[in-house]
């Protein structure tokens, strides 16, 4: 069998196992019954019918024609990589290094995923931005944002 | 005479200083994201709404409500200069504006959208004064068999009128359903899908989940692409006001365009996109008159009819959101969010409850159009500038703006790595072409769903038959049949499919 919509096969795939997963988690809750319905009621239907209509996209990718196969196309693994990475890293340097270290490194890690980068320019922005937040956020709203490294009692 | 009186409640309301200043704010705001390409309203309120925790409900509404009719005007302008649209719901502007532009008459072309957007934001204003308090009654007699009928057909609704492939949408709706699911069961206190992580039991948050799939993910998905060349007319902008021929031309499609807007935003899966859409195809359907322009050569009607309608729509669909708590796209539902955050329960309720919030917001919109008119007209050549900013020193300022704004949150960095977790799925949606808004729309109705649901199955004695023999519920339920059945039929398929052909 060949996959005539390679879009459309891989959302179907996702569909069928994101449901049938929620679809068998909530067999952990009680179910109840339809008249004192409990907490697994709701999912468990909610998963099958997921899992059902991935089902049909998965069918219909497989039988009807597109022109050009829907391709997927490559992944921009570049900037993929870069930019979660930079949000989570960002996520643990700021309880633990502050504002005025995760800030600049998180501009400036995310500017490397773009096609152009100049280190001038981003430590530009870098220091732009951190200006800008801490008159926004600390100045402005009143924020609780740790600022500094835990060492020098931010 | 209670139209009059509730207005004149809500112009005290929006004429404090404080309020105007909230709603020139979201207008600036929102102009400046519109100009932008690669950030819209769904992500820029996304950013937004840490910050309203320090503001009182009624501002902060203003203010976002500004930020989306205000990014109606300012998509318009890079449409009409760049052709690019700045918002999806200017795609049909480009068709006509940038032929103006490249005529040389850009200015009457920015004149005719700014003006005829006005012209359909004051009657957007008027409608929904005028429509919210019947609807709101009619929601009183709701219980939650016809609430979560409601639900149906609102999520329905909202995919059927979208683009794209209806299943796939339906699923995504029910994705959203599902991670809606995630949360402690408000009726018998388990917490479900938690896994052990004491931040799942309050559920994903749905910040994290916007920003992550909006924000970040659009965000990879624009460096994926390769650079584009734009060319921009800046140097063409004089003569902004039109002739009077230009005049003649254009106001029967902003009469036109308002009225298609304003029909549209109220429906659900309604609002500024669709608005447009259907408004252009409005005016090439009318007959021409002796001389004017050929569409897509720079006719002034395909400007000022969606140019008029997407505002119409963007006002008109805060109806359902205000009246019934229903959002009916992405936009309403994290305005839907914004109000849970600030501790208002959306519903037919908050007219009677928070009168001046209700009547506040409404002349808010009035008044934050007319400062729209004023903002975009003259001081054109701003936002024109801004162009010029180019991409990477954008994006990563939405990252530092996201970011800060995940982690205030809660003050824990566990919201900014679901937030990094929902950029990787947003982006993997991009690349399967699966819509994300019905699946944040699914997301904010998911709990409330499921509570209309199961207090319905109780009060029936589990009898599923009350969905379809209470006559109201009934009707709602076929009414969302009919639209998945109309459009299933061949021919209404392959129209669907070329409307919204341009926008790929």
């Amino acid at each position: 069998m060949k996959i005539k919509s390679q879009r459309d096969f891989w959302s179907g795939l996702m569909f069928v196992v994101v449901g049938l997963a929620f679809a068998w988690g909530a067999t952990n809750y009680n179910f109840g019954q339809s008249a004192r319905p409990g907490p697994g009621y709701f999912p468990f239907g909610l998963g099958v019918l997921l899992a059902i209509l991935g089902a049909i996209v998965l069918f219909k990718a497989l039988t009807i024609e597109t022109a050009d196969g829907d391709p997927i196309g490559t992944f921009a693994w570049k900037p993929l990589l870069y930019i979660v990475g930079t949000v989570a890293l960002f996520g643990w340097a700021l309880p633990h290094l502050g504002m005025f270290i995760a800030l600049p490194v998180l501009v400036v890690v995310a500017a490397l995923a773009g096609n152009e980068f100049h280190w001038g320019e981003a430590l530009l922005n870098a220091a732009i931005l951190t200006a800008g937040s801490w008159v926004i956020f600390i100045w402005g709203l009143n924020l609780t944002i740790p600022l500094k490294p835990w060492f020098m009692g931010g | 005479m209670d139209m009059i009186h509730n207005l004149a409640l809500g112009f005290g309301v929006a004429f404090t200083l404080q309020n105007l200043a909230y709603a020139f704010f979201g207008s600036v705001l929102g102009t400046l994201i519109g100009v932008l390409p690669g950030l819209g309203p769904v992500a820029t309120i996304a950013m937004l709404l840490p910050s309203i925790y320090s503001l009182d409900a009624t501002p902060a509404l203003i203010m976002l409500a500004g930020i989306y009719y205000g990014a109606q005007y300012g998509g318009s302008t890079t449409s009409i200069l760049i052709n690019v649209p700045g918002e999806s719901s200017s795609v049909v502007t480009c068709i006509d504006g940038y032929q103006m532009a490249r005529q040389g008459r850009a200015g009457a072309a920015l004149a005719a959208a700014g003006l005829g957007s006005f012209f359909a934001g004051c009657v957007g204003t008027v409608i929904i004064a005028a429509f919210a308090p019947p609807l709101t009654e009619l929601a009183f007699k709701f219980g939650p068999a016809e609430y979560f009928s409601l639900m149906v057909l609102g999520l329905i609704g909202a995919v059927v009128l979208a683009s794209g492939s209806l299943i796939k949408a339906i699923a995504m709706i029910l994705l959203g359903l599902l991670l809606g699911q995630i949360n402690t069961d408000v009726i018998s206190g388990v917490p479900r899908y938690s896994f052990d992580i004491p931040e799942l039991t309050d559920g994903i948050g749905f910040v994290g989940i916007a920003m992550g799939v909006f924000g970040f993910g659009e965000i990879i998905a624009n460096l994926g692409m390769p650079a584009e060349r734009r060319e921009v007319f800046t140097k063409n902008v004089k003569g902004l006001w039109p002739t009077r021929q230009d005049f003649r031309n254009a106001w029967p499609a902003v009469i036109r365009g308002t009225a298609v807007g304003s029909l549209l935003g109220v429906l659900p899966g309604g609002g500024a996109l669709l608005a447009s859409f259907a408004a252009y195809t409005v005016e090439k359907k009318m007959p021409a008159k002796a001389g004017e322009l050929p569409f897509g050569k720079g006719n002034i009607r395909g400007v000022a009819g969606p140019e008029s309608a997407n505002n119409a729509g963007a006002q008109t669909s805060f109806i359902p959101m205000l009246t019934l708590g229903i959002p009916p796209n992405a936009v309403m539902a994290l305005m839907v969010g914004a109000m849970t955050i600030k501790g208002i329960q959306p519903g037919p309720q908050v007219m009677t409850s928070n009168p001046e919030l209700f009547w506040g917001l409404i002349a808010s919109m009035w008044v934050g159009n007319a400062m729209l008119v004023v903002l975009n007209l003259p001081l054109i050549g701003i936002w024109i500038k801004l162009l010029t900013v180019p991409y990477r020193f954008l994006f990563p300022a939405i990252i530092v703006f996201c970011g800060v704004g995940l982690y205030t949150l809660s003050n824990s960095a566990f919201d900014v790595y679901i937030g990094a977790g929902f950029a990787v799925v947003g982006y993997l949606f991009y690349k399967l072409s699966c819509e994300p808004a019905p699946l944040l729309l699914g997301y904010i109705l998911g709990p409330m769903m499921e509570e209309n649901l199961r207090r319905a199955l109780l009060l029936s004695r589990g009898d599923w038959g009350t969905f379809v023999l209470r006559p109201l519920s009934a009707g709602l339920l076929i009414a969302a049949a009919l639209m998945i059945v109309v459009v299933m039929l061949p021919t209404i398929r392959n129209k669907r499919e070329s409307v919204f052909v341009e926008e790929l």
